[in-house]
């Protein structure tokens, strides 16, 4: 399991990390960025290129 | 001894490459050079958070994983030359590195003022932490600050001294500011709400001349108007650092030039097997949007990049039969960059440079809105202010219809 957190002082909701890692994290109808704290191992590399392409570099994970 | 793999730039082109050839099974040497005392860190914040706030290389810096532990970071140590067919760097100390293969992520500096006169203080480009820091102790309030150039560096630089309390002037050569990357109707638009924010535009003028001796202290237009003048900031574009290829067979006309799969190209168009351009430094071609090799100066390039070649280079190192596939795949990214200006939150998708028709898609002018960029029935580019969801969902429409 994947803990995922993305620091909301830095989220500026740009929404690249939504193309990369879909099932985790979406904007909501205010383009507001929602995300699931867990996902599964699978989502690994996925969640690798949502923290590569933030550009606020707000995103974190842990194993 | 077997050779590293030496990637030469420690931006995050030079860091992804890394990341990206560990993750893709290479177990070998790896050298890092950068010209910077620091070690990566993110660039767009030094137009902003980092003018506007007290922040340091601990805010902006990249996270190093610890596949990158092992990683000989050469920092502080531009590259002076390159002998691609001995396959060695010598850095400006005289340290000679050997590679295996070699990585250029050398990125762009900022093209600067070249006048008869230059004072000793009071001019400043943005491109590095450090120059961003000089910069940020002169926006004080009330500080006559001249941005010569409207791109995007200068739109935002401008946005953040006026939120400083500077009084802020931008001199273009258009005239509109950021009509090239984004054409008229936005343009005008974010214009429009600079002024209303106070920042003003001295439009189609050129700076002639400074004044000032030791402290700048004005500016004159051709026109013969003098600006008075207490910081400066040159936002004039951008030249690629490729001087160290000097004396090799690489075609470095306007970066280096590379093919589909991002290796280095001769003179004669043939690529060396082991030598790639990654990021701002490289001129790559890309069908899906234009005709012509062109540097995509977006954030997004350079990771995408450096994913491709960490790949290639991986499989190549490993013997992993991936490698074909890798190859057969070409480069063939969505460029995408933002801008923060005030209130106004710009994000585009495409090349919208190669339109030539923009028409609104949704919402109005001075409002939120989004715009599509065509070229004849292929829609290129899409860029708006606000309304995230709606640009990103035509994403996946921009490109030349086949």
């Amino acid at each position: 399991m994947l803990k995922i957190h993305v620091d909301m002082d830095k989220c500026q909701h740009y929404g690249q990390c939504v193309f990369e890692a879909p099932t985790v994290f979406a904007l909501n109808d205010d383009d507001k960025l929602e995300y699931h704290a867990t996902a599964d191992d699978s989502e690994l590399e996925n969640v690798e290129r949502a923290i590569d392409v933030c550009p606020m570099q707000a995103i974190a994970f842990a194993k | 001894m077997i050779r590293p793999i030496v990637i030469v730039g420690a931006s995050m082109g030079g860091l992804r490459a890394a990341e990206s050839l560990r993750k893709g099974g290479y177990t070998g040497g790896l050298v890092v050079i950068g010209d910077e005392p620091h070690a990566p860190y993110n660039r767009p914040p030094l137009s902003k958070e980092v003018l506007a706030e007290q922040v340091d290389h601990a805010a902006v810096a990249f996270p190093i994983p610890p596949v990158l532990e092992d990683v000989e970071w050469v920092l502080g140590s531009p590259v002076a030359s390159a002998d691609l067919e001995a396959q060695s760097v010598t850095t400006a100390g005289g340290r000679v590195i050997e590679y295996s293969a070699l990585v250029i992520a050398t990125g762009l500096r900022p093209r600067r003022l070249e006048l008869a006169q230059m004072p000793a203080r009071g001019t400043h480009a943005i491109r590095t932490l450090d120059d961003a820091m000089a910069l940020r102790s002169e926006l004080i309030p009330g500080a006559r600050v001249v941005v010569y150039g409207a791109g995007f560096i200068g739109c935002e630089a401008a946005a953040t001294a006026r939120k400083l309390g500077a009084d802020v002037t931008v001199i273009g050569k258009g005239p509109v500011p950021l009509l090239r990357p984004l054409g008229l109707q936005l343009a005008s638009d974010i214009q429009a709400r600079q002024e209303a924010h106070g920042v003003k535009f001295v439009m189609n003028s050129n700076l002639a001349r400074i004044e000032g001796t030791d402290t700048i202290t004005g500016v004159v237009l051709d026109s013969g108007v003098t600006l008075p003048c207490d910081v400066l900031i040159e936002a004039i574009g951008s030249e690629p650092n490729v001087e160290f290829l000097h004396g090799n067979d690489i075609d470095i006309d306007d970066g280096i030039h590379v093919d589909a799969t991002l290796h280095a190209l001769r003179a004669n168009g043939q690529p060396w097997d082991n030598v790639f351009a990654i990021g701002d430094v490289a001129r790559f071609p890309i069908p899906q949007f234009c005709e012509t090799t062109r540097r995509v100066e977006h954030w997004n390039i350079p990771t995408e990049m450096a994913r491709k070649v960490g790949q290639i280079l991986s499989a190549t190192m490993t013997e992993n039969p991936a490698l074909a596939d890798h190859l057969a795949k070409p480069f063939a990214p969505i460029p995408s960059f933002w801008s923060d200006q005030f209130e106004v939150s710009l994000l585009a998708y495409g090349l919208l440079d190669q339109a030539d028709d923009i028409r609104l898609l949704e919402g109005a002018v001075g409002e939120n809105c989004v715009y599509g960029y065509f070229k004849g029935d292929s829609m290129v580019g899409v860029c708006g202010i606000g309304m995230r969801s709606k640009i990103m969902g035509y994403r996946n429409s921009v490109g030349l219809v086949a």
